[in-house]
C-alpha cells in the first residue's frame, strides 16, 4: 500500500516570472480551495517535500538554485511546472538572460499552462503529478537490504554546493 | 508480584497504544484547527498517512551522529512513558524525558544549516522555560500524596486538583510549550513560510522525520497523562473526568493555538517562568504550609 498519494507535500519555488501565478498557488490554501483536505501540505523545505511546484521560467541567475533544490528533495519526486513562463519561458521567453521554461534546468513531470493558472488547474496538475509519483514509488521500490546499504552510502553534496561551501569557507 | 504484572502490562499497553492515540490527536488536532480556520481539513487519519509515507522515502540524513541523536529521542520519549504508565516514579519520568529533549536538541546542532541551529538555540530557550514547572509538578505531587509513586497519587483520598490548582495552571501553561502550540512554537512548526522554514526539523527528513513524528505522539499522550493525574483519585469513576480533562485541555490548547500569533523567545522565557513562580511555587509553598 503506498501512502504517497494521500499525504504529498510541496515546496514552491519561483523562477522569473511576474508573481501572478505564485498568488494563485497561495490561493489554494485558503479556505475557498483548501488543498490541505487532500493531505496536501505546503512545506518551505525541500527536505521535506515530495513535489517541487514550480513557477516562472528558469534564467541563468536561477539555475543553480532551481538545480539545488530539485536535488535536495529525496526521492521520490516530482516536478510541477505551473503558468506559461514555467512552461516555455512566457512572454519572458527572448530575454537576454533567459533560457526558457523549467524543462530546461530539471525534468519536468506535469505542465499546467495558463497565465495566470488558475487554483482549479494548479490543483489538477497536482493531483495529475500524485499518479506520476506513485509510479515512481514503485519503480524505486528496493529491497530493504539495498536500503540499508544507501542509508550508509555518502552522498555527493547538491550541485551549486561543493564541500568547502558546505563548510562555511 | 500481581501488582508489578500490572504495573508492566499497563506500560505495554502504553507501547501499543500511545502511538495511535497520539496519531488521532494530532489528526483531530488538524481537523479541529482547519474548522476553526472554516477549513475543510485533512481527513483525521493523515498523520499516520504522513508517518508512513515518510517511512518509504529515501533516507537522506546530514550525518550519522543526527540519526543516532534522534533515536536517542524516540527511545527516551518511549522510556519516559512506560515508566509514568508503568506507574513508575515521576521524577524518573521527568528527567527521562529531559533526556529526550536533549537529545532532540543535539540532533538539530548536529548539522550546520543556521536554520537548524537557530531552532536548536531555541529549543534549548524552551526547555529553560519548561523545565522548573515539571519539576515542581513532580514536587507538588510529592507534596500532596507523600508519594513520588504514580500508583499512590491516582489512589489519593481527594482530588489532587482541589490542593494543586496553581500547579494544574503552570503544568497547562508549559503545556503549549511541550505540544509546540503557537505563541511558544519557536523551534519548529508544521505552518508553512515561517522565519526558520521548519527550525530544528529542517535538516531532518524522511523516515528519521517519522522517527520525530513518532516520539512526539508518545510524548503527547505522556504529558496528558500528567493532566489525568490532577483528575483522579479513589472513586471508581474518576478515570472518565481524568479523561475528559485531558481532552479538555487538549482542545483548549488547540483553541489558544489558532487564537495567538507566536512571541518572542524573551517573552515566552519571562512569562512561563513568571507562571511558575506565581501559580507553581505559591502552591508548593501552600501545599507545606498545609503539612
Amino acid at each position: 500500500m503506498s501512502y504517497i498519494k494521500q499525504s504529498p507535500w510541496l515546496v514552491h519555488y519561483d523562477g522569473s516570472s511576474c508573481n501572478g501565478c505564485d498568488i494563485e498557488v497561495l490561493a489554494c490554501l485558503t479556505p475557498l480551495y483548501d488543498v490541505e483536505r487532500f493531505g496536501i501540505v505546503n512545506t518551505g523545505n525541500p527536505k521535506h517535500a515530495d513535489i517541487f511546484l514550480v513557477t516562472g521560467g528558469v534564467n541563468t541567475q536561477n539555475l543553480p538554485v532551481v538545480k539545488q533544490i530539485y536535488e535536495q528533495i529525496p526521492e521520490p519526486k516530482v516536478v510541477i511546472a505551473v503558468g506559461t513562463c514555467a512552461c516555455s519561458g512566457g512572454v519572458f521567453h527572448d530575454c537576454y538572460n533567459m533560457l526558457g521554461g523549467m524543462d530546461k534546468a530539471i525534468p519536468v513531470d506535469v505542465y499546467v499552462p495558463g497565465c495566470a493558472a488558475r487554483p482549479e488547474s494548479i490543483i489538477d496538475g497536482v493531483v495529475k503529478g500524485l499518479a506520476v509519483l506513485e509510479e515512481k514509488q514503485k519503480a524505486l521500490a528496493i529491497p530493504l537490504s539495498e536500503k540499508h546499504a544507501l542509508r550508509e552510502m555518502e552522498l555527493d553534496p547538491g550541485v551549486a554546493v561543493n564541500k568547502s561551501q558546505e563548510a562555511g569557507k | 508480584m500481581s501488582d508489578m504484572v500490572c504495573n508492566i502490562v499497563s506500560g505495554i499497553v502504553y507501547l501499543i497504544l500511545a502511538p495511535v492515540i497520539g496519531g488521532l490527536l494530532a489528526g483531530i488536532d488538524r481537523k479541529i484547527s482547519a474548522r476553526m480556520q472554516r477549513r475543510v481539513g485533512p481527513p483525521i487519519m493523515q498523520p499516520f498517512y504522513d508517518f508512513f509515507k515518510l517511512r518509504d522515502k529515501q533516507p537522506v540524513a546530514v550525518n550519522k551522529a543526527q540519526r543516532f541523536y534522534i533515536r536517542g529521542f524516540l527511545l527516551f520519549a518511549i522510556l519516559s512513558g512506560f515508566f509514568f504508565f508503568a506507574h513508575g516514579d515521576l521524577l524518573l519520568v521527568i528527567f527521562t524525558l529531559t533526556i529526550a529533549s536533549v537529545c532532540f536538541v543535539i540532533a538539530a546542532y548536529a548539522s550546520n544549516s543556521p536554520y537548524s541551529q537557530v531552532g536548536a538555540e531555541r529549543e534549548l530557550a524552551q526547555t529553560m522555560a519548561y523545565e522548573p514547572m515539571m519539576l515542581l509538578v513532580a514536587l507538588g505531587f510529592y507534596l500532596h500524596c507523600g508519594t513520588f509513586d504514580a500508583k499512590e497519587i491516582v489512589q489519593s483520598p481527594a482530588m489532587n486538583f482541589i490542593y494543586m490548582p496553581g500547579i494544574f495552571i503552570g503544568l497547562c501553561y508549559i503545556l503549549l510549550i511541550k505540544f509546540r502550540k503557537s505563541p511558544f512554537d519557536l523551534s519548529m512548526s508544521h505552518e508553512v513560510h515561517q522565519e526558520l522554514i521548519q527550525g530544528a526539523l529542517t535538516e531532518i527528513s524522511g523516515p528519521t522525520l517519522a522517527m520525530i513524528e513518532l516520539a512526539h505522539w508518545y510524548e503527547n499522550v505522556l504529558l496528558l497523562g500528567f493532566v489525568y493525574l490532577f483528575f483522579t483519585w479513589a472513586p471508581a469513576w474518576s478515570p472518565v473526568l481524568g479523561i475528559a480533562m485531558c481532552a479538555f485541555t487538549y482542545f483548549s490548547d488547540i483553541l489558544v493555538d489558532n487564537c495567538c500569533s507566536r512571541v518572542k523567545w524573551e517573552h515566552m522565557l519571562s512569562s512561563a517562568w513568571v507562571v511558575t513562580l506565581a501559580a507553581g511555587f505559591a502552591n508548593v509553598a501552600f501545599l507545606m504550609y498545609m503539612r
